[in-house]
């Protein structure tokens, strides 16, 4: 079982973000990235799949910012092949350039199964999920908590809004696009990285003629207006107490 | 090629989705500005008479046993067709997890672009234009709606509900499917929530907990207060996600979107998936120690007390003046 | 002349005494010291490597001070005046028994006055012995201390001992029944015993018969106790003094260990037994079982599964039953239970707060917090932590501190500011303030770090701080177990001090005090000093640079922070600065080194919160109330006023308690 989970670096979002002066980018100077959330639920995901039925997780992410952490990080978890696409990863390299990329690069590796996270924050173009997967012409299913595997199919829970869950099967190789891991993310501690870093390698594949032509183009990028804030009611616990109940009545719920 | 809008009408179980009236509000805007028609696409089996209260031109149902629950890669096969058939100026997707994955495997597919996260869709002297929201709302960004087809992910937050609907069932066009065979992805079963539990997409109170609640026990004093006030308890994702109350209780994306009289959002942040679905409700109340927290930009009332301050003593002074 | 006489009244029917004497009692000796020896390699062999050898003199000295005067035993009442008794009468038993061999075999000295007053001395210690073991029974049996354990083994040794001691009374005064001499008197007790004897009638022959049976039963059940002593609890007459005499001279209490590393300089994860010391398993052999830690322990007081006895106990269980398996087996494949989550179960680890009470108390000098850290490096190296903390130590990780906000915006309490404080890293300061996390961060603790600010500019301070070059300090991240982090942050902020030009450090945080004083390489420091801002104020209060304008006239009460107190021994500073804005304080029942923790250190603060039947804060809250006229509680740690202002909430006593950082006094009596 050879697993591979493309993951991508995301604006966080603790800090705060500054439109680039060309007003169509952030700013890359006060930008950091760190990996998308749900990425970090593929990697668990592959790491659980590898720690029950044996395996290889191979783990690959584009060279920005941080890029080497995610991996020796991955790799602490347990990856066991980490790769970096090295090119020109600017803000403007959008999902379905990576994603045909990505697919080039993964195509030679045979992957039984590719594990991406279901979405990011960023993702303009859409998820990289179905788009890789239509690049590797492997069926997709995303929104998925849970997986189990066995011969040549995967059994996934696919989320439905309000608590559905559609139990579907899937034929390898296939693409997944992970909402939640079995459990939630593992915390590596740093010796562990530090010792990935002297163990572990990063292989560096070059990537070239990315094609952003699948995604729009942006002309303005603004924050939102603050929207109307909430009128605050201060004081004691009591106090404010008070304030609700008499609230209640006036909304007709009590 | 033509002016049209296809909506992708989502429907689970036999029941419409509320983004599928938000993506129908888009469209009529859209259509308003490209001069074509807004036509509906539904795919399912039996599925004919469902699409009553859709407000688009005309609906094209694709009726066949195969498409009785979605599968994705069958949906897919079909949409591709329909879609190079008659290449319309847009197609609108639901940013969810039926809509998502069509639209990424549909781009790439036929070679259209894709614009997700998209909110609103503005004309602007005959151009469209699409608003997207990116970094979980933080910021916007729009451009051009690429051309001639362009795929659209929507989310909602940009419409209500309601501008979709219609009293006049638009007409139905059946069309015959392609010749379709199973693919790779097979639905096994659905696995229902539990059963027996309330549905809090009707519930008139929430009492809504998140992070703030700190650990499972907590969630008692909650009940207390949602008993106290004649609601029921409803969550945000990581409430769920440790166990601490079922997924029928969860609201936000992959949960339910509620449209409550009072939303009581204990120890919310309000991450977009969650504060999307609630912005149907008719007051929201917060209580979140940071007083940055995205929760209070759509709350009428807030405070920054600590929610396992205030719980105990609210739930006293609600059933006081119960009595 | 009186004299001593050996052997009196043992016939040589069967050959002489001394024979069966010192055969068995030799006997019982060689098993001993064969049981003694399998004991001890046991844990000696088991454990890694630790120096313990040096500076002899401090070592003799404590043992001196805490296992023969008993110094901590003594300092709880009952229990210490109980365990004295019973370990005086042993001691002086010991002694008798050695000047009666001296006085056989080599000088002949116990005669006369000199044997009247041996009798005597021996005579009084059975009553102080017999003293001592009605208190033991009393205790155990009747008092019963939830901290005590009812079990056989206990009933075991103290019956032993007991039958031993009144065994000797016995033959003693059997002896002085049949011989009546004139000295008798010299022997009261024992005397008036024999005066029993007398009363039955008995022939002296009877009772000479009864003294030979007698004298064979007390022969016999000292090579009992001999036989028994290395698997009963009596062993720790070997093990504490051991322990006592190994106990940690190399470092601070403040200072943990550094991560001990493998052969090949591989950082070690404590998953074995034979992953701890030698001395930290005879920690475990040591533990005599009083309980002293636990009733210190906060975790156990609140209901959470740790008491800090048990945790010895179950080391203690393990390397008995598993011991001989893991020498055995070299470095193969271990059969038997992991340490760190079956002996130790995981929420035992993670419920200290490294408050160091148990580690206090402790009359052997068992090191709990040191062995529990080891362990929990281990639970962290597998990511066996709740998510709270998980969350915690990513934010640690990744933004420095715990809050997960950003580093930039470390410093934006301090924008509220009328003057500027400088930014050290830019200027020359005297002091470099180090801020920490919850005082940089919470919310609620802002306000509180802006008046230190404002008290250290009326003062004409000369400082600043490190802005957004600051990191948490990593006190707790070290205790949660998590050195990989710890060491990166000492080397982050290392750096940004390496740069700075300052005299003194000062923190209003005890935990980021500990580490920065203790744990940090000392270059950073170069002999510049770490002050909590209660000692500079303290020191400046001597020297009439800080003088008050008002009194205040509260009536207070004084928390003794753990890091700042008990680890680091400040006690007085903030006393005096209590009293010298004008306030009276009244102390708690627990306060200085037995002050009782408020339930955040160690990193608990970032962990969800257990089951507890009562929190440290709150149950803390409870004994300040309990204080007449006493309406604030003043405190000296940011961690405090959070969970202090918690707790009077949550026992509501919010009306009735205020809890004040000592700096709002100041603050109030300066400005």
């Amino acid at each position: 079982m050879h697993i591979v989970v493309p993951v991508k670096l995301v604006p966080d979002l603790v800090e705060e973000l500054v439109i680039d002066p060309s007003g169509t980018t952030l700013d890359p100077d006060t930008l950091r990235l760190q990996l998308n959330e749900f990425d970090g639920h593929a990697i668990e995901q592959a790491i659980l799949l590898k720690e029950r039925g044996g395996g290889q997780v191979t783990v690959m992410a584009p060279d920005v910012e941080g890029v080497d952490d995610v991996l020796y990080t991955a790799a602490a978890k347990g990856a066991d092949r980490l790769i970096k696409l090295c090119g020109n990863f600017g803000q403007s390299v959008n999902n379905h350039a990576m994603a045909c990329a990505v697919a080039n690069l993964i195509k030679p590796l045979q992957p039984d199964l590719v594990l991406t996270g279901v979405q990011s924050h960023s993702d303009l173009d859409g998820s990289m999920g179905p788009l890789l997967a239509a690049y590797l012409g492997f069926p997709y299913v995303g929104y998925i908590a849970g997986v189990t595997l066995s011969d040549g199919r995967a059994v996934v829970r696919k989320e439905y809004p309000g608590g559905l869950v559609a139990e579907m099967e899937v034929v390898l190789p296939a693409v997944l696009g992970i909402q939640a891991a079995d459990q939630p993310p593992r915390y590596v501690a740093f010796t562990r990285i530090r010792q990935a870093m002297k163990t572990a390698s990063i292989e560096e594949q070059t990537v070239e003629g990315l094609d952003v032509s699948g995604g729009p183009t942006v002309s303005r990028m603004y924050k939102p207006e603050a929207a109307a804030r909430a009128t605050m009611i201060e004081g004691k616990p009591d106090e404010v107490a008070s304030r609700l109940v008499e609230l209640f009545r006036e909304l007709g719920v009590l | 090629m033509s002016q049209d809008i296809y909506v992708i009408i989502e429907h689970l179980r036999g029941q419409i989705a509320d983004i599928s009236y938000v993506l129908c509000a888009a469209a009529r805007q859209m259509a308003a500005a490209s001069g074509g028609n807004v036509v509906g696409l539904l795919l399912g089996h039996n599925v004919k008479d469902l699409a009553q209260d859709v407000a688009v031109d005309r609906v094209l149902a694709v009726d066949d046993p195969l498409l009785a629950n979605f599968v994705p890669d069958v949906y897919q096969q079909v949409l591709a067709n329909l879609i190079s058939a008659s290449a319309p100026r847009a197609v609108l997707f639901g940013d969810t997890s039926i809509g998502a994955e069509l639209a990424g495997a549909l781009s790439v597919q036929l070679g259209l672009p894709l614009v997700s996260y998209c909110r609103n869709v503005r004309a602007d002297d005959g151009r469209l234009t699409y608003v997207s929201q990116l970094c979980g709302g933080k910021v916007m960004v729009e451009g051009e709606l690429p051309a001639p087809t362009a795929l659209v992910a929507m989310v909602p937050g940009g419409y209500q509900a309601e501008q979709g609907k219609s009293t006049q069932p638009p007409p139905v066009e059946t069309v015959a499917p392609p010749a379709l065979a199973a693919g790779r992805i097979t639905l096994k079963q659905y696995i229902e929530p539990e059963s027996g539990d309330v549905d809090i997409s009707k519930e008139a109170i929430l009492v809504s907990v998140g992070r703030g609640i700190q650990n499972a026990d907590n969630i008692e004093l909650v009940r207390e207060l949602a008993e106290a006030i004649g609601g029921v308890v409803s969550a945000s994702r990581p409430v769920v996600d440790q166990g601490w109350l079922p997924t029928t209780r969860l609201v936000g994306k992959s949960g339910k979107r509620v449209k409550p009289r009072l939303y009581l959002a204990l120890g919310i942040s309000g991450a977009p998936e969650h504060a999307e679905a609630i912005t149907d409700s008719q007051t929201i109340i917060a209580v979140n120690t940071d007083a940055s927290a995205p929760i209070f930009d759509i709350a009428r009332y807030g405070t920054t007390l600590d929610l396992l301050d205030l719980v105990p003593v609210l739930t006293e002074k609600v059933r006081q003046a119960k009595q | 002349m009186p004299e001593r006489i050996d052997f009196w009244g043992i016939p040589h029917t069967w050959g002489p005494p001394e024979v069966y004497a010192y055969g068995i009692m030799g006997l019982a000796s060689l098993v001993l010291l064969f049981r003694l020896y399998q004991a001890v390699s046991l844990w000696w062999r088991l454990g890694r490597s630790e120096k313990r050898w040096d500076q002899l003199h401090i070592r003799v000295w404590r043992l001196i001070k805490y296992a023969i005067v008993q110094v901590r035993v003594l300092s709880q009442r009952y229990p210490g005046v109980m365990h004295i008794a019973l370990a005086w009468a042993f001691f002086v038993f010991l002694w008798g028994t050695i000047l009666a061999t001296i006085h056989s075999h080599f000088i002949t000295f116990l005669r006369g006055n000199t044997y009247l007053i041996y009798k005597l001395v021996l005579d009084l210690f059975t009553l102080v012995f017999l003293v001592g073991a009605v208190m033991a029974a009393y205790r155990r049996y009747i008092q019963r201390p939830r901290r005590l354990t009812l079990a056989p083994r206990f009933t075991y040794s103290l019956v032993l001992i007991v039958v031993i001691v009144v065994g000797g009374l016995a033959v003693t005064s059997t002896r002085l029944a049949v011989e009546r001499p004139e000295w008798a008197w010299w022997t009261p007790f024992a005397w008036l015993v024999g005066q029993l004897w007398l009363s039955t009638g008995a022939s002296d022959q009877a009772l000479l018969n009864w003294h030979l049976g007698l004298w064979a039963f007390h022969l016999l059940s000292a090579a009992t106790l001999f036989v028994t002593l290395p698997m009963s609890t009596m062993l720790h007459v070997v093990t504490g003094p051991l322990n006592v005499f190994f106990s940690k001279l190399d470092r601070p209490m403040g200072q943990l260990a550094p991560q001990p590393q493998t052969s090949a300089g591989e950082p070690l994860f404590v998953t074995s037994l034979r992953d701890l010391t030698w001395k930290q398993l005879l920690d475990s052999e040591a533990c005599t079982e009083c309980g002293r830690c636990q009733d210190a322990c906060p975790a156990f007081a609140a209901g959470t599964p740790l008491s800090p006895k048990e945790l010895m106990v179950d080391i203690r269980t393990a390397l008995r039953r598993d011991g001989r398996t893991l020498l055995k087996n070299g470095n193969g494949s271990d059969k038997v239970p992991a340490l760190v989550g079956e002996v130790v179960k995981d929420a035992i680890l993670w419920s200290c707060t490294t408050c160091g009470a148990c580690v206090r108390e402790c009359p052997v000098f068992i090191e709990h917090v040191d062995t529990m850290v080891d362990m929990r490096r281990q639970l962290v190296n597998e990511g066996r932590m709740d998510s709270m903390l998980q969350e915690a130590l990513a934010n640690l990780g990744r933004y420095g501190n715990s809050f997960g906000q950003s580093e930039r915006v470390r410093a934006r309490w301090a924008q509220t500011l009328e003057t500027p404080i400088k930014d050290a890293r830019k200027e020359s300061v005297e002091y470099l303030w180090f801020v920490g996390d919850y005082a940089s961060y919470s919310t609620t603790l802002t306000d509180i770090t802006r008046k230190t600010a404002e008290v250290f500019q009326k003062l004409g301070l000369d400082f600043g701080i490190l802005y957004d070059g600051e990191r948490n300090a990593g006190n707790d991240v070290r205790r949660v177990g998590e050195e990989g982090l710890y060491d990166m942050l000492v080397h982050r902020n290392a750096a940004v001090l390496s740069r700075c030009s300052f005299k003194a450090i000062i923190t209003t945080d005890p935990h980021s005090y500990n580490t920065l004083k203790n744990e940090y390489p000392r270059e950073v420091l170069d002999g510049r000093p770490v002050l909590h801002y209660t000692e500079l104020l303290d020191q400046m209060l001597a020297s009439g640079a800080l003088k008050f304008t008002h009194r205040l006239g509260y009536t207070v009460t004084y928390s003794d922070p753990c890091y700042l107190g008990r680890y680091n021994g400040v006690y007085d500073a903030p006393r005096r600065l209590i009293l010298a804005t004008g306030c009276q304080l009244i102390e708690m029942p627990r306060c200085g080194d037995r002050a009782a923790c408020c339930g955040a250190g160690g990193g608990r603060i970032w962990m969800e919160e257990q089951a507890v039947q009562e929190r440290p804060s709150e149950a803390r809250i409870r004994e300040a109330v309990k204080l007449d006229n006493v309406q604030t509680l003043v405190v000296t740690c940011p961690k405090d006023v959070t969970m202090y202002r918690d707790a009077v909430k949550t026992t509501g006593y919010e009306n009735r308690m205020a809890v004040k950082e000592l700096i709002e006094l100041i603050h109030a009596a300066l400005c």
